[in-house]
């Protein structure tokens, strides 16, 4: 092949070969792009990837920065988790779902709160008509807790809390719950998402404004690193910004911008970056543009590292690494030929399998219909488990690393999102990013843009804008009982009564003091939650202090 | 200046956080040459009948995906009527099982959207309601 | 249209919610409403709050308006935002702030599109204001995003101006000057907490200073503010009641009455005029007939008017 080259080679193919066939018979688009508006060559080859050092931008397994992955054994040391998101009703049906999961093979616990819950209010507060125990359990007290967590040693499972305002209310139930059980709180394993800036900007359940708010986070990641040392503190989230409608660049930019807000949050109430960081996680989405997800999540760990080392001087190997859970979108899934579903949930599980993902949660099919049945979370898990057992993708770490595509992909997204970090810095850092509207902003277009490329079918949803089946598929869903938000109430009402509430109001007031000066609110909200100090009531007086947050008008 | 304008309520009634839909919508019908007084999140039925009337809106667009519009539609729809203004046409969308739709319509709710619904047939279905 | 009169006299919502739509789109009703409405109206105590998307005037309003109400003080407010120009639609998205106050019986709350009308939108916020008036309320708090000449106008009718706006570059400050310093009598600085605050109090401060002033003339005060937390909010109502005492002291309220009536005045006379007189006239045919003299340069243009205005007994 002597006097080859490939620069030459390649001119030549795309002008004669490619460019002819092109000529002649045109492609089925003028122009090809990711969901991000990424622009697609025809071909993608050694030279795009011809700047690329392998050692500084890619190296192994375990190695900074990570593209490859976080550990160096990736799923031929164990696969991923398969952690199913579930919760519905009372703390004892849910409590029978998980151990059903558990039983199943799932390996550990993910927690849905209902609406009430997760804004702070208790079950019989007038803001909670209707909403008790819809999209999760409701949590009062801590005598919810304990059911919730019945017979489940807590020593032996890690539990996901998709909690964020209230979060330091309930992970100090989920500690007292395991000091009752006898278990030692350093033991705890598992994740709170703990992550307000995602809800101001794409998920809605805040609570306070951002300054009392991040002061919160900071005092549980003080307390946790003292005392709760296998916990993440804080699962900072991509993946409710996706679905409010980024693209991926625009998810990994936001969470990225969030985290980088929270570190200098911590930093600056004089922690040691190496001290909190390694219990820092993560959280994304995986849609449907399968390579696209994959370079995502390989961007997402290159960047952070070199964002944990360069930004912030960070030291220890675990503050650099990006440790993710995945969750399949709820937004891609159709209300129309349901069924389609689980192909759409194959896929994107696929992508965040192929992009080293720690834990997975797949969607059920029937989500955009209502809640899902015990049928078809089954079939979701079912699909993490062929991807894990049948398919032959965890064999070897980092699968598609190498391709050309990929590679020039995760390069591309990596300076897409710089470029949106640049813009947030300049605007003062996330926190000032949405308080000026700027990141609801540029979401809000995202999702316009998406829905009119639908209308005009320039993006083909099967079953949706196009193969549309005149026969409607009749569905079996979930109801939940209208008789227990009652139910729910009159419990309250029995521990109200039961309770020593001298020792609540004291706990009360103690949590009001150090809420108005200084000094770090976990160690009185656990002492109050044992006494059974209601949720509503200990975020009741949260509010008096802080205040709560108000939307702005974007 | 003398120009009839479709004017529209999109509400967001519970607790649910997700306005990615009220929004497009939103926009999508400001596309369509309407005016849309959007509220924000987690409205009260008082709160969404209040600003109904006080705009003199047309039509009001509820959307949830909570779970709690069994509970909350109805008292929307009974506060509408006690205030007279009963005559506002309702629709919704976001996630509604069917099993809830015949319930719903027999309120008064005109039209029940659901996912994957195009902007264009809520446009097509507000104007064939005010203008006939 | 004597029910929904009747209905405004007793304060009820939905007629008054009516009449502004009527108001806003039909002309001809609208002229019938007011002349039932004039002996009732009055001219309540204006207040005009303007400044950019994003400076926070919603959270500000809301938080004057709680303490108005504390006060007992019945408030309309009209919140004012842009018409789509290539559709022609709108998004009126001031509620969001406002919380509990819209729940509140003594506030009625009422979004409006600037709908770029020929004739501006001036006129109908001002029948608003009258129509609100006569329903009650004591304050109009008028609401617009401050950039179009179209908004600066609909501020000007208020007897009050506050012009918000946040710590930022120094061409933002170029483009306060060139449209809202002159008619600002207060102005709030808010998200005080934002780094150059204080700068730009000084900047703006020495360009009010310069307006040349004597012992009786008003200074705007230049005020700092963070809505959310509702720090700097008992100084901006104090300095708004300090500009009330003030316009009432020097008969200020009483004037500004009379130039906004004289412009309203003006502005109808101008559109029957231009109804019952120019568009007649360009319709008939002698104003044909002077197009063709005048492009044949038979006679000039001065000349023509004239002789098309005489014929017209003007």
């Amino acid at each position: 092949m002597a006097g080859r080259d490939i620069n030459t080679e390649e001119q030549q193919w795309l002008e004669s070969t490619y460019g002819k066939v092109v000529n002649k018979v045109g492609e089925r688009k003028e122009q090809f792009s990711t969901d991000s508006g990424i622009g697609v060559k025809p071909l993608y080859t050694p030279l795009d990837f011809a700047e690329k050092d392998y050692l500084t931008d890619l190296n192994y397994p375990g190695q900074y920065p990570f593209t490859r992955g976080v550990y160096p054994t990736m799923y031929r040391g164990r696969f991923w988790t398969m952690r199913q998101y579930a919760g519905f009703g009372t703390a004892a049906e849910s409590n029978k779902r998980f151990r059903y999961l558990l039983e199943k093979g799932q390996t550990g616990l993910s927690v849905a709160f209902d609406l009430p819950t997760q804004i702070g209010y208790d079950s019989d507060d007038v803001m909670a008509r209707g909403e008790v125990g819809k999209v999760g359990v409701a949590i009062d007290t801590l005598a919810d807790m304990e059911t919730l967590f019945d017979q489940i040693p807590l020593d032996q499972v890690s539990t996901s809390m998709t909690i964020n305002a209230p979060a330091a209310v309930l992970l100090a139930m989920y500690i007292v719950v395991a000091e009752k059980q006898g278990v030692d709180q350093a033991k705890l394993a598992g994740t709170i998402q703990n992550d307000i800036l995602k809800e101001y900007i794409a998920r809605g359940t805040y609570i306070f404004p951002p300054v009392p708010s991040l002061r919160l986070i900071t005092d549980i990641f003080a307390y946790c690193s003292q005392n709760t040392p296998r916990f993440n503190t804080i699962s900072i989230s991509g993946y409710h910004i996706r679905e409010a409608g980024a693209n991926a660049v625009q998810e990994l930019a936001f969470t990225l911008a969030n985290g980088i807000e929270y570190v200098r949050a911590a930093l600056d109430i004089g922690m040691d970056v190496d001290d909190f960081a390694p219990r820092l996680s993560f959280f994304f989405n995986a849609q449907m543009n399968l390579l696209e997800e994959v370079a995502k999540f390989r961007a997402a760990r290159r960047l952070w590292a070199q964002i944990m080392e360069e930004r912030f001087g960070a030291k220890k190997a675990k503050s650099k690494t990006l440790r993710f859970h995945t969750q399949t979108a709820g937004s891609a899934l159709t209300a129309q030929q349901p069924q389609n579903n689980v192909i759409r949930v194959t896929l994107q599980a696929l992508a965040a399998v192929l992009g080293g993902t720690q834990s997975l949660h797949t969607n059920s099919f029937d989500e955009a219909l209502g809640l899902p049945t015990e049928e078809s979370v089954k079939i979701a898990l079912r699909t993490q488990q062929v991807i894990a057992h049948e398919s032959g993708v965890a064999e070897t770490a980092d699968p598609l690393g190498g391709s050309y595509y990929i590679e020039s992909l995760t390069e591309e997204i990596c300076r897409a999102v710089e470029k949106y970090l640049d813009k947030i810095d300049q605007l003062g850092g996330m926190a000032q990013a949405i308080q000026a509207g700027y990141v609801q902003r540029e979401i809000q277009d995202s999702a316009y843009k998406t829905q009119l490329e639908i209308e005009r079918k320039e993006k083909i949803v099967v079953g949706v804008n196009q193969f549309i089946d005149e026969k409607q598929t009749e569905n079996e869903l979930l109801q939940v009982d209208p008789q227990l938000e009652k139910d729910q109430k009159r419990g309250l009402a029995a521990i109200k009564s039961r309770r020593n509430n001298q020792a609540v109001q004291d706990c009360l007031r103690a949590i009001k003091k150090t809420a108005q000066e200084d000094g770090n609110l976990m160690p009185l909200i656990i002492e109050a939650v044992g006494y059974y100090t209601t949720l509503g009531e200990i975020c009741g007086v949260l509010r008096e202090v802080f205040g709560e947050y108000q939307a702005i008008n974007v | 200046m003398a120009e009839q304008k479709i004017k529209v309520l999109i509400a967001k009634p519970g607790l649910d956080g997700h306005d990615r839909g009220a929004r497009v919508i939103a926009r999508g019908l400001r596309e369509a040459g309407m005016e849309v007084v959007y509220t924000g999140l987690r409205q009260t039925p008082e709160q969404i009948v209040r600003a109904a009337i006080q705009e003199d809106v047309d039509v009001i667009g509820l959307s949830i995906l909570s779970g709690a519009h069994s509970y909350l539609f109805p008292e929307i729809m009974e506060r509408l009527k006690k205030e007279g203004a009963d005559d506002i046409t309702v629709i919704a969308g976001g996630i509604i099982p069917e099993q809830d739709v015949g319930a719903l319509k027999e309120l008064g709710v005109k039209m029940i959207f659901n996912p994957g619904t195009s902007i264009q047939e809520v446009v097509d279905f507000i104007k064939k309601e005010i203008q006939g | 249209m004597e029910e929904i009169l009747k209905g405004i006299k007793a304060g009820e919502e939905r007629a008054v919610a009516r009449a502004i739509t009527l108001i806003e789109n039909n002309p001809s009703e609208r002229e019938r409403l007011l002349q039932g409405l004039y002996p009732l109206a009055r001219l309540p105590y204006l207040i005009g709050i303007t400044g950019p998307p994003g400076s926070g005037k919603s959270t500000l309003s809301e938080k004057l308006i709680r303490a108005w109400r504390a006060r007992g003080i019945r408030i309309g407010v009209i919140a004012v935002d842009p018409s789509s120009q290539s559709s022609g639609g709108a998004l009126l998205g001031d509620r969001i702030r406002m919380g509990d106050v819209a729940v509140d019986q003594g506030v009625f709350i009422r979004s409006m599109a600037t709908r770029g009308a020929l004739g501006g939108l001036n006129p109908v916020v001002f029948d608003t204001v009258l129509l609100l008036s006569a329903a009650g309320y004591d304050y109009i708090l008028i609401e617009t995003v401050g950039v179009g000449q179209n908004e600066i106008d609909i501020v000007n009718l208020a007897n009050t101006t506050l012009i918000v706006t946040i710590p930022a570059a120094g061409d933002e400050i170029q483009s306060l000057k060139a449209g809202l310093m002159e008619i600002g009598d207060i102005f709030v600085i808010n998200k005080a907490d934002l780094a150059g605050a204080d700068r730009m109090v000084l900047t703006l401060e020495q360009m009010t200073a310069l307006e040349g002033a004597t012992e009786e003339s008003w200074l705007p005060p230049v005020l700092k503010t963070i809505a959310t937390s509702g720090e700097g909010l008992p100084g901006l109502i104090e300095g708004i009641d300090r500009h009330y005492q003030y316009i009432n002291k020097y008969g200020l309220l009483e004037e500004k009455r009379k130039v906004i009536i004289k412009k309203q005045l003006i502005s109808l006379l101008e559109k029957r005029l231009k109804e019952r007189v120019l568009e007649p006239l360009i319709g008939s045919a002698e104003f044909k007939r002077a197009i063709s003299r005048m492009l044949n340069f038979e006679e000039d243009p001065y000349t023509l008017v004239e002789k098309l205005l005489q014929e017209k007994g003007v």
